[in-house]
């Protein structure tokens, strides 16, 4: 019964907090209006039979949030600085990525993460030989970057959904 | 005093914004190739919504914000259907 | 006489701090735009503007609205949610498009196709 009508609780809460913050007011109706929002649209969600995410420790998750925080700051000075710099020949390129990390929510947000970090892109990714190729702005060395995503996120993010 | 300040710097912010914007139009303008363009379109989008964002503090008017927020949906759906069209016209050709 | 001078001065130099960053990151990043060489290059410069450059000018914003309202005022926050979310979707989508056009035209430059991809 329960999971009928709440087929993604999380989902339905973000919702309607979504829908709080949208109309700034805790007045009973919008809470109400926002509540059915939440509901309806997550059963319609259920209708396209998305994989179930499972995400383990959500210690590791807040862990994730605040590394991916620094990086970011971090990385866009970086990339700041090579815009700045005048007439610096810059070594951009390809790196190909050998995973360990299967879980397609995981592969998801380690998407996420290597895009909004300024200096690094996701390309494409080989889900037979699970290889992944990202474009980096700033490459001295391959196996540097290799490690780096190795062991800054698809370490934590096996913890989480693996 | 301070608040002259305040005022000449998001003024300067603002001039800021709007070269970056002409950056952006400029690379739309000059390519070389259609993804160049879409990239840039994007890039306007975005520093159209953050000038916004100064206007609105400018004018105390949180409606720009709400502005803002359109803006940034709609110029997702509008790069996500171009770059999805740069991938199936080729295909067509 | 203007709204701003509501400001305590604490908040009118955040504010200021805040705007001026966040102006600043946006401008970097569309500098780099025009400025690197090639797609792949200039794909990675937007991203300022939509990391830190939209961060602070949020910040600037929220900073102001809540001393001036004398409530806190976070909704701005919801424009980081969103961008956060679909920027990554939008960049991808678009160096996927031209690693596909790239690779019809048989480019030396990209990588060739992987079999499972």
């Amino acid at each position: 019964m329960i999971r009928r009508w709440f087929p993604h609780p999380v989902l339905s809460v973000l919702l309607l907090l979504i829908w709080l913050l949208l109309k700034q007011s805790l007045a009973p109706g919008t809470i109400l209006l926002g509540a059915l929002l939440g509901i309806a649209l997550a059963r319609m969600y259920d209708l396209l039979r998305p994989p179930k995410a499972r995400a383990h420790d959500f210690h590791l998750l807040g862990v994730l949030f605040v590394r991916v925080t620094i990086d970011i700051f971090r990385s866009n000075l970086a990339v700041a600085r090579i815009i700045l710099a005048r007439n610096r020949s810059l070594n951009s390129g390809f790196v190909a990525i050998p995973l360990d990390l299967t879980d397609r929510h995981g592969l998801a947000v380690l998407a996420c993460i290597i895009t909004s970090t300024p200096g690094t892109i996701w390309v494409s990714y080989d889900s037979s030989a699970n290889i992944l190729l990202i474009h980096v702005l700033d490459l001295a060395d391959e196996q540097v970057w290799i490690d780096t995503i190795k062991r800054r996120y698809e370490r934590l993010l096996l913890g989480i959904f693996q | 005093m301070s608040h002259d300040v305040l005022e000449a710097i998001i003024i300067l912010a603002q001039l800021l914004l709007l070269l970056a914007m002409s950056f952006s139009i400029t690379r739309m303008l000059r390519g070389p190739r259609a993804q160049d363009r879409v990239l840039a379109l994007d890039a306007l989008y975005v520093n159209a919504m953050i000038l916004l964002l100064t206007i609105g503090i400018r004018s105390d008017s949180l409606l720009y914000v709400e502005a803002g927020l359109i803006i940034g949906l709609l110029g997702f759906a509008g790069t996500v259907a171009l770059a999805k069209f740069l991938m199936r016209g080729q295909v067509i050709e | 006489m203007n709204h701003l001078d509501a400001l305590p001065p604490w908040a009118a130099i955040l504010v200021a701090v805040f705007v001026l960053l966040g102006a600043l990151f946006a401008f970097i990043g569309s500098v780099g735009l025009l400025r690197l060489e090639n797609f792949y290059q200039r794909v990675h410069a937007p991203t300022l503007g939509t990391t830190l450059g939209t961060f602070f000018m949020l910040a600037g914003s929220i900073t102001c609205f809540s001393v001036l309202h004398g409530r806190p005022i976070f909704y701005e926050i919801l424009i980081g949610v969103f961008l956060t979310l679909t920027t990554p979707i939008t960049l991808m989508l678009l160096v996927r498009a031209a690693l596909y056009r790239d690779r019809e035209e048989g480019s030396q430059d990209v990588p060739r196709k992987l079999p499972g991809e």
